[in-house]
Protein backbone atom coordinates (compact mmCIF):
# COMPACT_ATOMS: atom_id res chain seq x y z
CA UNK A 1 0.00 0.00 0.00
CA UNK A 2 1.66 2.90 -1.20
CA UNK A 3 1.68 5.94 1.46
CA UNK A 4 0.28 9.25 1.18
CA UNK A 5 2.46 11.85 0.34
CA UNK A 6 2.92 15.86 0.26
CA UNK A 7 4.79 18.73 -1.46
CA UNK A 8 6.30 20.97 1.26
CA UNK A 9 8.38 23.23 0.05
CA UNK A 10 9.42 24.49 -3.45
CA UNK A 11 12.09 27.01 -5.13
CA UNK A 12 12.44 28.96 -8.28
CA UNK A 13 15.03 31.14 -9.69
CA UNK A 14 14.18 34.27 -11.04
CA UNK A 15 14.09 32.98 -15.06
CA UNK A 16 16.35 35.04 -17.57
CA UNK A 17 17.06 34.23 -21.29
CA UNK A 18 20.96 33.74 -20.38
CA UNK A 19 22.22 33.65 -17.17
CA UNK A 20 26.09 34.07 -18.25
CA UNK A 21 26.72 34.73 -14.08
CA UNK A 22 26.23 31.02 -13.35
CA UNK A 23 27.02 27.81 -14.82
CA UNK A 24 24.24 24.78 -14.17
CA UNK A 25 25.45 23.64 -10.91
CA UNK A 26 25.57 27.20 -9.56
CA UNK A 27 22.05 27.97 -11.02
CA UNK A 28 20.79 24.52 -9.80
CA UNK A 29 22.12 25.63 -6.49
CA UNK A 30 19.74 28.72 -6.59
CA UNK A 31 16.37 26.69 -6.66
CA UNK A 32 17.46 23.86 -4.22
CA UNK A 33 18.32 26.90 -1.93
CA UNK A 34 15.03 28.70 -1.79
CA UNK A 35 13.36 24.98 -1.47
CA UNK A 36 14.96 24.23 1.44
CA UNK A 37 14.18 28.29 2.73
CA UNK A 38 10.53 27.74 1.80
CA UNK A 39 9.83 24.11 3.87
CA UNK A 40 13.11 25.65 6.94
CA UNK A 41 15.09 22.22 6.13
CA UNK A 42 18.14 21.79 5.72
CA UNK A 43 19.90 20.03 2.92
CA UNK A 44 20.98 17.21 6.04
CA UNK A 45 17.26 16.67 6.14
CA UNK A 46 16.94 15.66 2.30
CA UNK A 47 16.67 11.20 2.13
CA UNK A 48 17.38 11.08 -2.11
CA UNK A 49 17.27 13.64 -4.94
CA UNK A 50 15.92 13.12 -8.45
CA UNK A 51 17.21 15.46 -10.63
CA UNK A 52 16.38 16.17 -14.37
CA UNK A 53 17.04 18.11 -17.52
CA UNK A 54 17.15 18.00 -21.23
CA UNK A 55 19.56 15.56 -22.70
CA UNK A 56 22.23 17.40 -25.58
CA UNK A 57 20.58 20.62 -24.34
CA UNK A 58 24.06 21.40 -22.25
CA UNK A 59 25.89 18.87 -23.34
CA UNK A 60 26.39 16.81 -19.88
CA UNK A 61 25.48 13.42 -19.65
CA UNK A 62 26.18 12.36 -16.36
CA UNK A 63 23.82 15.44 -14.52
CA UNK A 64 23.25 13.14 -11.91
CA UNK A 65 26.93 13.17 -10.66
CA UNK A 66 27.66 16.39 -12.01
CA UNK A 67 25.22 18.38 -10.41
CA UNK A 68 25.61 17.34 -6.98
CA UNK A 69 27.66 20.48 -5.37
CA UNK A 70 24.11 22.41 -6.61
CA UNK A 71 21.67 19.45 -5.93
CA UNK A 72 23.32 19.05 -2.30
CA UNK A 73 23.60 14.98 -3.51
CA UNK A 74 27.01 14.08 -2.03
CA UNK A 75 26.36 11.02 -0.26
CA UNK A 76 22.98 10.79 -0.80
CA UNK A 77 20.79 8.47 -3.48
CA UNK A 78 20.19 11.33 -6.38
CA UNK A 79 19.43 9.66 -9.74
CA UNK A 80 18.78 10.94 -13.47
CA UNK A 81 15.31 11.10 -14.82
CA UNK A 82 14.58 12.79 -18.38
CA UNK A 83 11.87 12.05 -20.41
CA UNK A 84 12.16 15.44 -22.79
CA UNK A 85 9.59 18.09 -22.13
CA UNK A 86 7.89 16.33 -19.33
CA UNK A 87 10.95 15.91 -17.42
CA UNK A 88 10.23 18.00 -14.60
CA UNK A 89 6.05 15.75 -14.18
CA UNK A 90 8.76 13.08 -13.75
CA UNK A 91 10.97 14.01 -11.80
CA UNK A 92 8.03 14.84 -9.62
CA UNK A 93 6.46 11.74 -10.40
CA UNK A 94 9.13 9.69 -9.09
CA UNK A 95 10.18 11.67 -6.13
CA UNK A 96 6.20 10.71 -5.02
CA UNK A 97 6.84 7.33 -5.58
CA UNK A 98 10.42 7.67 -4.06
CA UNK A 99 8.51 8.80 -0.75
CA UNK A 100 5.37 6.74 -1.46
CA UNK A 101 6.81 3.61 -1.42
CA UNK A 102 7.93 3.77 2.11
CA UNK A 103 11.55 3.71 1.71
CA UNK A 104 12.63 7.58 2.05
CA UNK A 105 10.84 10.47 3.80
CA UNK A 106 11.84 13.37 2.38
CA UNK A 107 12.57 13.48 -1.37
CA UNK A 108 14.26 16.33 -3.43
CA UNK A 109 12.70 16.78 -6.89
CA UNK A 110 15.27 19.08 -9.39
CA UNK A 111 14.37 19.96 -12.95
CA UNK A 112 16.49 22.54 -14.90
CA UNK A 113 17.54 23.69 -17.58
CA UNK A 114 20.26 26.22 -19.26
CA UNK A 115 18.73 26.98 -22.56
CA UNK A 116 21.51 29.29 -23.53
CA UNK A 117 24.22 27.15 -24.10
CA UNK A 118 23.01 25.15 -26.99
CA UNK A 119 21.05 25.93 -30.02
CA UNK A 120 17.60 24.77 -28.98
CA UNK A 121 15.66 23.59 -31.94
CA UNK A 122 19.00 21.43 -33.20
CA UNK A 123 18.95 20.13 -29.76
CA UNK A 124 15.54 19.13 -29.86
CA UNK A 125 16.14 17.69 -33.10
CA UNK A 126 18.06 14.77 -31.68
CA UNK A 127 15.01 13.69 -30.14
CA UNK A 128 13.85 12.27 -33.34
CA UNK A 129 14.87 9.30 -35.70
CA UNK A 130 17.88 9.80 -37.03
CA UNK A 131 17.17 7.66 -39.97
CA UNK A 132 13.43 8.30 -40.87
CA UNK A 133 12.89 12.08 -39.30
CA UNK A 134 16.24 14.15 -38.64
CA UNK A 135 16.15 15.06 -42.20
CA UNK A 136 12.98 17.34 -42.25
CA UNK A 137 12.17 17.27 -38.51
CA UNK A 138 12.67 21.33 -37.41
CA UNK A 139 12.24 20.68 -33.47
CA UNK A 140 8.98 21.56 -31.78
CA UNK A 141 7.11 23.70 -33.67
CA UNK A 142 6.70 22.48 -36.76
CA UNK A 143 5.24 19.38 -34.97
CA UNK A 144 2.89 21.21 -33.53
CA UNK A 145 2.29 23.34 -36.36
CA UNK A 146 0.75 20.55 -37.73
CA UNK A 147 -1.50 19.48 -35.00
CA UNK A 148 -2.43 23.10 -35.20
CA UNK A 149 -3.49 23.23 -38.92
CA UNK A 150 -5.26 19.70 -38.04
CA UNK A 151 -7.43 21.22 -35.22
CA UNK A 152 -7.82 24.74 -37.68
CA UNK A 153 -9.26 22.77 -40.49
CA UNK A 154 -11.24 19.90 -37.98
CA UNK A 155 -12.94 22.74 -35.65
CA UNK A 156 -12.83 26.33 -37.54
CA UNK A 157 -10.43 27.81 -35.03
CA UNK A 158 -8.60 31.02 -35.89
CA UNK A 159 -5.07 32.23 -35.30
CA UNK A 160 -6.84 35.22 -33.26
CA UNK A 161 -8.66 32.35 -31.45
CA UNK A 162 -4.92 30.67 -29.97
CA UNK A 163 -3.82 34.83 -29.64
CA UNK A 164 -6.26 34.79 -27.31
CA UNK A 165 -4.28 32.03 -25.08
CA UNK A 166 -0.76 33.64 -25.29
CA UNK A 167 -2.14 36.92 -23.90
CA UNK A 168 -3.94 35.19 -21.47
CA UNK A 169 -1.06 33.65 -20.19
CA UNK A 170 1.27 36.81 -20.99
CA UNK A 171 -0.99 38.81 -18.54
CA UNK A 172 -0.63 36.73 -16.00
CA UNK A 173 2.94 36.75 -15.73
CA UNK A 174 2.90 40.15 -14.81
CA UNK A 175 1.89 39.07 -11.50
CA UNK A 176 5.13 36.42 -10.94
CA UNK A 177 8.60 38.17 -9.73
CA UNK A 178 9.84 35.14 -11.41
CA UNK A 179 8.41 34.96 -14.64
CA UNK A 180 10.83 35.28 -18.06
CA UNK A 181 8.64 37.06 -20.30
CA UNK A 182 7.04 39.94 -17.98
CA UNK A 183 5.71 42.51 -20.66
CA UNK A 184 2.01 42.77 -21.84
CA UNK A 185 1.06 42.03 -25.27
CA UNK A 186 -2.41 42.31 -26.59
CA UNK A 187 -4.27 40.29 -29.76
CA UNK A 188 -2.96 42.37 -32.23
CA UNK A 189 1.06 41.68 -31.27
CA UNK A 190 0.29 38.18 -31.76
CA UNK A 191 -1.10 38.49 -35.22
CA UNK A 192 1.40 40.97 -36.22
CA UNK A 193 4.69 38.76 -35.00
CA UNK A 194 6.78 37.30 -37.56
CA UNK A 195 5.29 33.63 -38.89
CA UNK A 196 7.53 31.00 -37.47
CA UNK A 197 6.00 28.09 -39.20
CA UNK A 198 2.17 28.54 -40.55
CA UNK A 199 0.00 28.90 -38.32
CA UNK A 200 2.53 29.31 -34.84
CA UNK A 201 3.80 33.32 -34.74
CA UNK A 202 6.38 34.68 -32.73
CA UNK A 203 4.24 35.32 -29.72
CA UNK A 204 2.17 32.20 -30.01
CA UNK A 205 5.27 30.07 -28.77
CA UNK A 206 7.36 29.62 -26.21
CA UNK A 207 10.47 31.51 -25.60
CA UNK A 208 14.15 29.81 -24.10
CA UNK A 209 14.92 30.20 -20.41
CA UNK A 210 17.95 29.87 -18.11
CA UNK A 211 16.09 28.13 -14.56
CA UNK A 212 15.93 25.74 -12.48
CA UNK A 213 13.06 24.59 -10.21
CA UNK A 214 13.46 22.17 -6.91
CA UNK A 215 10.20 20.72 -5.15
CA UNK A 216 10.24 18.74 -1.51
CA UNK A 217 8.04 15.52 -1.10
CA UNK A 218 7.68 14.47 2.60
CA UNK A 219 5.62 11.20 4.05
CA UNK A 220 2.12 11.62 5.61
CA UNK A 221 2.88 12.05 9.34
CA UNK A 222 6.73 13.86 8.07
CA UNK A 223 4.87 16.32 5.87
CA UNK A 224 2.33 17.74 8.29
CA UNK A 225 5.45 18.65 10.62
CA UNK A 226 7.41 20.29 7.82
CA UNK A 227 4.58 22.35 6.56
CA UNK A 228 1.10 24.04 8.08
CA UNK A 229 -0.94 23.65 4.84
CA UNK A 230 0.91 20.90 2.30
CA UNK A 231 -0.23 20.56 -1.07
CA UNK A 232 -1.14 16.66 -1.15
CA UNK A 233 -0.44 14.11 -4.20
CA UNK A 234 -4.19 12.90 -4.71
CA UNK A 235 -3.04 11.09 -8.47
CA UNK A 236 -0.36 11.10 -10.82
CA UNK A 237 -0.53 9.66 -14.20
CA UNK A 238 2.27 9.48 -17.24
CA UNK A 239 1.29 7.53 -21.04
CA UNK A 240 3.46 7.68 -23.69
CA UNK A 241 1.71 7.03 -26.91
CA UNK A 242 4.56 7.34 -29.98
CA UNK A 243 7.54 6.49 -30.64
CA UNK A 244 7.67 7.80 -34.49
CA UNK A 245 6.13 11.30 -35.59
CA UNK A 246 4.03 9.54 -38.27
CA UNK A 247 2.04 7.44 -35.73
CA UNK A 248 0.08 10.07 -34.41
CA UNK A 249 -3.40 10.74 -35.20
CA UNK A 250 -3.92 14.17 -35.24
CA UNK A 251 -7.35 14.36 -35.48
CA UNK A 252 -7.84 12.25 -32.41
CA UNK A 253 -6.52 14.53 -30.15
CA UNK A 254 -3.61 14.11 -27.55
CA UNK A 255 -4.64 10.75 -26.73
CA UNK A 256 -2.02 10.72 -23.82
CA UNK A 257 -3.25 13.93 -22.16
CA UNK A 258 -6.69 12.22 -22.87
CA UNK A 259 -5.62 8.92 -21.13
CA UNK A 260 -3.51 10.03 -18.75
CA UNK A 261 -6.32 12.45 -17.22
CA UNK A 262 -9.05 10.18 -17.09
CA UNK A 263 -6.98 7.86 -14.69
CA UNK A 264 -5.73 11.04 -12.74
CA UNK A 265 -9.52 11.64 -12.29
CA UNK A 266 -10.54 8.69 -11.56
CA UNK A 267 -8.35 8.12 -8.91
CA UNK A 268 -8.75 12.07 -7.12
CA UNK A 269 -12.67 10.79 -7.50
CA UNK A 270 -13.05 14.12 -10.11
CA UNK A 271 -15.97 13.53 -12.81
CA UNK A 272 -16.68 17.34 -13.66
CA UNK A 273 -12.74 18.56 -14.42
CA UNK A 274 -13.79 22.44 -14.46
CA UNK A 275 -16.26 22.26 -11.94
CA UNK A 276 -14.45 20.11 -9.34
CA UNK A 277 -10.87 21.67 -9.78
CA UNK A 278 -9.81 25.13 -8.89
CA UNK A 279 -6.87 26.11 -10.67
CA UNK A 280 -5.07 24.66 -13.35
CA UNK A 281 -0.98 24.59 -14.07
CA UNK A 282 -0.73 23.39 -17.83
CA UNK A 283 1.97 22.64 -19.86
CA UNK A 284 1.12 24.34 -22.94
CA UNK A 285 4.14 25.09 -25.02
CA UNK A 286 2.10 26.79 -27.88
CA UNK A 287 -1.19 28.93 -27.67
CA UNK A 288 -3.22 26.92 -30.01
CA UNK A 289 -2.66 24.29 -27.31
CA UNK A 290 -4.46 26.10 -24.66
CA UNK A 291 -7.51 25.73 -27.47
CA UNK A 292 -7.08 22.26 -28.19
CA UNK A 293 -5.51 20.25 -24.74
CA UNK A 294 -8.19 21.71 -22.70
CA UNK A 295 -10.75 19.75 -24.75
CA UNK A 296 -8.40 16.60 -23.97
CA UNK A 297 -8.56 17.43 -20.19
CA UNK A 298 -12.21 17.56 -20.59
CA UNK A 299 -12.72 20.92 -19.08
CA UNK A 300 -14.56 21.52 -22.55
CA UNK A 301 -16.29 19.43 -25.42
CA UNK A 302 -14.17 18.70 -28.91
CA UNK A 303 -14.10 22.33 -30.71
CA UNK A 304 -15.18 23.82 -27.44
CA UNK A 305 -12.26 25.30 -26.61
CA UNK A 306 -12.06 28.46 -28.50
CA UNK A 307 -15.42 29.61 -27.15
CA UNK A 308 -14.20 28.57 -24.06
CA UNK A 309 -11.26 31.07 -23.78
CA UNK A 310 -13.27 33.46 -25.32
CA UNK A 311 -15.58 33.32 -22.78
CA UNK A 312 -12.83 33.87 -19.95
CA UNK A 313 -13.68 30.67 -18.19
CA UNK A 314 -9.99 30.06 -17.58
CA UNK A 315 -8.82 33.89 -17.07
CA UNK A 316 -8.43 34.72 -13.22
CA UNK A 317 -11.66 34.58 -11.39
CA UNK A 318 -13.16 32.33 -14.16
CA UNK A 319 -14.19 28.82 -14.07
CA UNK A 320 -10.79 27.29 -13.44
CA UNK A 321 -8.19 29.93 -13.67
CA UNK A 322 -5.18 28.32 -16.08
CA UNK A 323 -1.68 29.13 -15.87
CA UNK A 324 -1.70 32.32 -12.85
CA UNK A 325 1.94 32.24 -13.44
CA UNK A 326 2.24 33.05 -17.06
CA UNK A 327 2.82 29.46 -18.09
CA UNK A 328 5.33 27.93 -20.24
CA UNK A 329 4.66 31.45 -23.41
CA UNK A 330 6.44 33.31 -20.61
CA UNK A 331 9.15 30.86 -19.17
CA UNK A 332 10.38 27.65 -20.52
CA UNK A 333 13.94 26.32 -19.18
CA UNK A 334 12.81 22.71 -20.83
CA UNK A 335 13.84 20.80 -18.18
CA UNK A 336 12.07 22.33 -15.08
CA UNK A 337 9.11 23.53 -17.26
CA UNK A 338 6.94 20.63 -16.24
CA UNK A 339 8.12 20.78 -12.40
CA UNK A 340 7.47 24.68 -12.37
CA UNK A 341 3.68 23.44 -13.20
CA UNK A 342 3.70 20.85 -10.01
CA UNK A 343 6.23 24.09 -7.87
CA UNK A 344 3.08 26.46 -9.22
CA UNK A 345 0.14 24.27 -8.06
CA UNK A 346 1.58 23.25 -5.17
CA UNK A 347 2.15 26.99 -4.34
CA UNK A 348 -1.58 27.20 -5.26
CA UNK A 349 -2.61 24.45 -2.80
CA UNK A 350 -1.08 25.77 0.05
CA UNK A 351 -2.17 29.92 -0.39
CA UNK A 352 1.85 30.42 -1.34
CA UNK A 353 1.15 32.09 -4.95
CA UNK A 354 1.16 35.21 -3.36
CA UNK A 355 0.22 38.14 -6.50
CA UNK A 356 -0.96 35.42 -8.62
CA UNK A 357 -3.14 32.98 -5.97
CA UNK A 358 -6.17 32.21 -6.82
CA UNK A 359 -8.60 32.38 -3.81
CA UNK A 360 -9.25 29.41 -1.77
CA UNK A 361 -8.06 26.48 -4.02
CA UNK A 362 -8.76 22.97 -2.50
CA UNK A 363 -7.81 20.92 -5.84
CA UNK A 364 -5.24 21.74 -8.78
CA UNK A 365 -4.19 20.56 -11.78
CA UNK A 366 -0.43 20.18 -13.19
CA UNK A 367 0.16 18.61 -16.47
CA UNK A 368 3.82 17.92 -18.18
CA UNK A 369 3.91 18.16 -22.05
CA UNK A 370 6.86 16.14 -24.20
CA UNK A 371 7.77 14.80 -27.67
CA UNK A 372 6.91 12.76 -28.92
CA UNK A 373 3.15 13.75 -27.78
CA UNK A 374 3.36 12.60 -24.34
CA UNK A 375 1.85 13.25 -21.15
CA UNK A 376 1.90 13.39 -17.29
CA UNK A 377 -0.76 14.90 -15.24
CA UNK A 378 -0.81 15.38 -11.62
CA UNK A 379 -3.92 16.44 -9.14
CA UNK A 380 -2.52 18.21 -5.96
CA UNK A 381 -5.11 19.10 -2.96
CA UNK A 382 -5.71 21.17 0.25
CA UNK A 383 -7.81 17.67 2.21
CA UNK A 384 -5.33 14.71 2.99
CA UNK A 385 -6.43 11.82 0.80
CA UNK B 1 33.27 28.71 -37.45
CA UNK B 2 36.20 29.89 -35.51
CA UNK B 3 35.28 33.38 -34.16
CA UNK B 4 36.92 36.02 -32.05
CA UNK B 5 37.66 35.38 -28.42
CA UNK B 6 35.10 37.78 -26.48
CA UNK B 7 36.89 38.47 -23.61
CA UNK B 8 33.95 40.33 -21.55
CA UNK B 9 33.44 40.06 -17.76
CA UNK B 10 31.81 36.78 -18.11
CA UNK B 11 33.31 33.73 -20.58
CA UNK B 12 31.82 31.08 -22.14
CA UNK B 13 33.37 27.74 -23.86
CA UNK B 14 32.30 27.44 -27.38
CA UNK B 15 32.50 23.49 -28.47
CA UNK B 16 32.05 23.30 -32.22
CA UNK B 17 33.86 20.06 -33.02
CA UNK B 18 32.10 17.53 -35.31
CA UNK B 19 31.01 13.72 -33.74
CA UNK B 20 30.11 11.40 -36.42
CA UNK B 21 27.89 8.62 -36.04
CA UNK B 22 26.46 5.47 -37.69
CA UNK B 23 23.09 4.30 -37.25
CA UNK B 24 21.44 1.37 -38.57
CA UNK B 25 18.85 1.17 -40.54
CA UNK B 26 17.62 -2.61 -40.02
CA UNK B 27 16.49 -5.46 -42.09
CA UNK B 28 12.77 -3.89 -43.17
CA UNK B 29 14.46 0.05 -43.50
CA UNK B 30 17.10 -1.34 -46.10
CA UNK B 31 14.58 -2.88 -47.93
CA UNK B 32 12.72 0.02 -48.54
CA UNK B 33 15.21 2.33 -49.86
CA UNK B 34 16.11 -1.09 -52.13
CA UNK B 35 12.85 -0.60 -53.63
CA UNK B 36 13.10 3.06 -54.14
CA UNK B 37 16.41 2.40 -55.88
CA UNK B 38 15.44 -0.39 -57.90
CA UNK B 39 11.83 0.33 -58.89
CA UNK B 40 11.18 3.76 -57.59
CA UNK B 41 8.50 2.30 -55.01
CA UNK B 42 6.83 2.40 -51.45
CA UNK B 43 6.91 -0.42 -49.19
CA UNK B 44 4.75 -1.17 -46.43
CA UNK B 45 4.95 -3.42 -43.48
CA UNK B 46 0.86 -5.21 -42.07
CA UNK B 47 0.85 -6.02 -38.65
CA UNK B 48 -0.51 -9.46 -38.32
CA UNK B 49 -2.46 -8.14 -34.78
CA UNK B 50 -4.30 -4.89 -35.75
CA UNK B 51 -4.37 -5.26 -39.34
CA UNK B 52 -2.17 -1.75 -39.52
CA UNK B 53 0.29 -0.94 -42.69
CA UNK B 54 2.80 0.94 -41.80
CA UNK B 55 5.18 2.92 -44.25
CA UNK B 56 8.14 3.42 -43.93
CA UNK B 57 8.26 -0.45 -43.00
CA UNK B 58 9.70 -1.56 -39.62
CA UNK B 59 10.07 -5.00 -37.37
CA UNK B 60 7.75 -3.77 -34.77
CA UNK B 61 3.88 -2.83 -34.01
CA UNK B 62 4.48 -0.62 -30.81
CA UNK B 63 0.97 -0.79 -29.54
CA UNK B 64 0.49 -4.55 -30.12
CA UNK B 65 4.41 -5.60 -29.11
CA UNK B 66 4.11 -7.68 -32.05
CA UNK B 67 6.23 -8.79 -35.22
CA UNK B 68 5.80 -8.07 -38.14
CA UNK B 69 7.12 -9.43 -41.57
CA UNK B 70 4.06 -8.93 -44.46
CA UNK B 71 5.27 -6.43 -46.44
CA UNK B 72 2.97 -4.85 -48.90
CA UNK B 73 4.30 -2.67 -52.06
CA UNK B 74 2.51 0.78 -51.68
CA UNK B 75 1.67 3.26 -54.44
CA UNK B 76 4.05 6.78 -54.72
CA UNK B 77 1.11 8.37 -54.16
CA UNK B 78 -0.42 9.86 -50.65
CA UNK B 79 -2.69 13.16 -49.49
CA UNK B 80 -1.86 15.85 -47.46
CA UNK B 81 -3.04 15.30 -43.54
CA UNK B 82 -0.85 18.55 -42.13
CA UNK B 83 1.67 20.57 -43.18
CA UNK B 84 3.63 23.41 -41.90
CA UNK B 85 5.97 26.22 -43.85
CA UNK B 86 9.53 26.20 -41.65
CA UNK B 87 10.62 30.12 -41.83
CA UNK B 88 13.24 30.25 -39.02
CA UNK B 89 16.66 29.52 -39.48
CA UNK B 90 18.65 26.59 -37.29
CA UNK B 91 21.89 24.81 -37.75
CA UNK B 92 20.89 21.17 -38.70
CA UNK B 93 22.55 18.94 -36.51
CA UNK B 94 23.17 16.32 -39.53
CA UNK B 95 25.03 18.99 -41.22
CA UNK B 96 26.50 21.40 -38.54
CA UNK B 97 25.33 24.13 -41.38
CA UNK B 98 22.10 25.81 -41.36
CA UNK B 99 18.93 24.39 -42.98
CA UNK B 100 17.77 26.44 -45.55
CA UNK B 101 14.63 27.85 -45.33
CA UNK B 102 11.47 28.37 -46.31
CA UNK B 103 10.54 24.78 -46.57
CA UNK B 104 7.50 22.66 -46.14
CA UNK B 105 6.98 19.77 -43.57
CA UNK B 106 4.48 17.56 -44.45
CA UNK B 107 2.68 14.57 -42.87
CA UNK B 108 1.77 12.64 -45.90
CA UNK B 109 -0.85 9.45 -45.83
CA UNK B 110 0.44 7.16 -48.10
CA UNK B 111 -2.40 5.30 -49.88
CA UNK B 112 -2.92 1.82 -48.47
CA UNK B 113 -1.23 2.67 -45.24
CA UNK B 114 -2.63 3.80 -41.85
CA UNK B 115 0.30 5.81 -40.03
CA UNK B 116 1.42 8.85 -41.40
CA UNK B 117 5.32 9.56 -43.83
CA UNK B 118 6.41 12.64 -43.15
CA UNK B 119 8.44 14.68 -45.95
CA UNK B 120 8.88 17.24 -47.73
CA UNK B 121 6.71 18.86 -50.09
CA UNK B 122 7.91 21.49 -52.87
CA UNK B 123 5.35 24.39 -52.63
CA UNK B 124 6.05 27.06 -49.62
CA UNK B 125 3.16 29.36 -50.54
CA UNK B 126 0.81 28.49 -47.61
CA UNK B 127 -2.25 29.75 -50.01
CA UNK B 128 -1.20 27.27 -52.42
CA UNK B 129 -1.19 23.90 -49.59
CA UNK B 130 -4.57 22.51 -48.29
CA UNK B 131 -4.88 19.73 -45.74
CA UNK B 132 -6.48 16.83 -48.00
CA UNK B 133 -4.45 17.52 -51.41
CA UNK B 134 -3.17 14.37 -53.20
CA UNK B 135 0.56 14.58 -53.82
CA UNK B 136 3.02 12.29 -55.86
CA UNK B 137 6.37 11.13 -54.62
CA UNK B 138 9.64 12.72 -56.59
CA UNK B 139 12.42 10.41 -56.29
CA UNK B 140 16.35 11.24 -57.46
CA UNK B 141 17.79 9.32 -60.15
CA UNK B 142 19.01 6.37 -59.32
CA UNK B 143 22.56 7.15 -59.55
CA UNK B 144 22.22 10.15 -57.31
CA UNK B 145 20.74 7.91 -54.59
CA UNK B 146 22.55 7.28 -51.10
CA UNK B 147 20.24 5.02 -49.70
CA UNK B 148 18.49 7.27 -47.25
CA UNK B 149 15.81 9.74 -47.03
CA UNK B 150 16.30 12.34 -49.28
CA UNK B 151 16.42 9.78 -52.21
CA UNK B 152 12.92 11.10 -52.68
CA UNK B 153 13.48 14.39 -53.36
CA UNK B 154 9.98 16.23 -52.00
CA UNK B 155 6.67 15.31 -52.80
CA UNK B 156 4.72 17.21 -55.16
CA UNK B 157 0.78 18.56 -55.61
CA UNK B 158 -1.34 16.46 -57.86
CA UNK B 159 -4.21 19.26 -56.70
ZN1 LIG C 1 -0.41 -4.02 -34.40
Amino acid sequence: MARRVAIVGTGQTDHRSHRPDVNGREMIYEAVKRALDDCQLSIHDIDAIIIGNMDHFESINYVDTWSVEGSGAVMKPIMKVTTGGTTGASVAIAAYYHVASGFFDKVLAIGWEKNSESDTTAAIITCSDPVWDRAFYSGAIPSLATEASAYMKQYGATQEDAARVAVRDRTNALSNPHAHLRKPITIEDVMASPMLAYPIKLLDVCPRTDGAAAVVFAADGVAQKIAPKPAWIRACAARHTYSWFGDVDYNAGLLSLQRASKEAYQRAGIREPADEIDVAELYLPYSYAGLKWIEDLGFCGPGEGPGFIRDGHTDMGGKIPVNPSGGVISTNCIGATALLRVAEAAMQVMGKAGQRQVPDVEVALATGFGGCFWSDVLILGKARP
Amino acid sequence: MATERDYGELLTLTFSTPMPYEWSIGKYGSLFFHEIRESQRFTGIRCPQCGKVYVPPRRLCAPCFKELDELIILPNLGSIMAFSVVNYPFPDPATGEQRPIPYTYGCIKIEGSDNIFNHVIDETNVEKIAVGMKVAAVFKGKEEMQGNIQDIRHFRILG
